[in-house]
């Protein structure tokens, strides 16, 4: 089961302030995208509005062709907010109960098996869990909807090494045998890198970059060369350009192969992509354009 | 039955990591003709990655027809060679010393000598697609 993401002119304002503007985006059946970016870059925003919290203030958002709001594409939209919240004086039970009360589609021997794989203590008050606990069960909630959407908001942040693999394990595991769409936010490359096949970076209410990770990876290259004032050529888009010394360093898409013996190009690490692009602040500056 | 393991700090494509681990069992004979690879959901309970990275791998695999997937039944190695084993590497073996002897009497240390082999390995690789 999968759900198509389409976005398109997406907005959202608050009061005064977008918080997220102009964003397009067109996410696969059955990818699993990561979604990047400094604290207050819209990642929020954007999840709640693909999970149907809250309406755009402009532009066009379709789960599997239909608006989030739909009681059809709420039913297939899992979401787990950012700090995993649970009803603190529920059991684990309670919860469980709740689930399968409120959803249509409730897998009720999946949460089960979940939890007792878990080895948590069905009386126990969610209260009283520990972090890693609480994102299990939240995420168990949220799987035993059979969800073709997942949406993560920090999924991980706040658990330890061990409890994020597991978290990562179980939602990796769910998704090789259910095909389900996932996006989750992350601050954390290494687990983008790990679980990702696709990326979108978002920066002060804008997208910056998006695409499939290996590609995007293919077709960048950090540049070194003299700084002799030469022109780049007009084929490659660059990132990034920085003069150091005697020397200058780019960051640049589809860099054609060409042989110069004082200029050498080296891939990139997944995180010096992303960086990169947070930093990137030529689209800010059109966002100023529209603004004056 | 072999078993992966990650690095994210080689900086090379996870899906890549997992064809390379296969690569190198089968050249040293840890993996035979008709073995199994682990199922995908069994991987990526075991490393928690992306379900699609293991597919990949596995479909890169079997276009270099070093693995068969067998729908319902799984991924079994086909025995195919991925060149020669490595035994028979002594003779590239001998020359590679011989190199390293002189790149170290002409005064380059472990960094140059790396770098130089890293580009001239890059630069021929794209001789070969040209």
């Amino acid at each position: 089961m999968t759900a198509a993401v389409a976005t398109t002119g997406l907005g959202r304002r608050y009061r005064r302030k977008w918080a997220l503007r102009d964003c397009t985006l067109a996410i696969e059946p059955g990818s699993i995208t990561g979604l990047v970016g400094p604290n207050g870059a819209g990642k929020t925003t954007l999840l709640h509005l693909l999970a149907g919290m809250g309406h755009q203030t402009e532009g066009e958002v379709t789960i599997g062709g239909m608006a989030p709001t739909d009681r059809r594409a709420l039913a297939a939209i899992g979401f787990v907010a950012q700090h995993a919240p649970v009803y603190p004086n529920l059991s684990v039970a309670d919860h469980l109960r709740l689930g399968a009360r409120l959803n249509p589609r409730w897998d009720a021997a999946l949460a089960e098996d979940r939890i007792s794989r878990l080895g948590l203590d069905a009386h126990q008050a969610a209260g009283k869990l520990s972090g890693g606990e609480r994102a299990q069960l939240a995420l168990t909630i949220c799987l035993a909807k059979r969800p073709e959407l997942i949406l993560l908001d920090e999924p991980v942040a706040s658990l330890d090494p061990l409890a994020r693999r597991e978290f990562l394990a179980a939602l990796m595991e769910t998704i090789a045998d259910t095909g389900a769409t996932a996006i989750l936010s992350s601050h954390l490359v290494a687990d983008v890198e790990r679980v990702c096949d696709h990326v979108v970076v978002i920066a002060g209410g804008r997208v910056h970059l998006t695409g499939g990770i290996d590609e995007l990876l293919a077709a960048h290259r950090r540049i070194v060369l003299p700084d002799d004032g030469r022109v780049l050529p007009s084929t490659c888009e660059v990132i990034q350009d920085r003069v150091r010394g005697r020397q200058r360093e780019c960051l640049v898409r589809d860099w054609p192969t060409f042989a110069a013996a004082d200029v050498s190009a080296s891939d990139l690490s997944l995180e010096d992509l992303l960086l990169a692009y947070m930093r990137d602040d030529r689209t800010s500056e059109r966002a100023l354009d529209v603004v004056a | 039955m072999i078993s992966f393991s990650l690095d994210t700090r080689t900086g090379v494509a996870p899906y890549q990591q997992l064809v390379q681990q296969v690569r190198h069992a089968i050249r040293l004979g840890l993996l035979h003709e008709g073995d199994q690879l682990p199922t995908v959901k069994e991987v990526v309970a075991s490393l928690a990655i992306n379900p699609n990275t293991v597919l990949k791998a596995y479909r890169e695999l079997e276009h270099a027809d070093l693995v068969n997937a067998r729908p319902g039944l799984g991924t079994f190695v086909t025995g195919r060679s991925v060149g020669p084993p490595i035994g028979e590497h002594a003779a590239l073996r001998r020359e590679l010393e011989r190199w390293f002897n002189k790149a170290r009497r002409a005064g380059l240390d472990d960094e140059s000598v790396d770098a130089l082999i890293a580009t001239t390995r890059r630069a021929s690789a794209q001789e070969d697609v040209a």
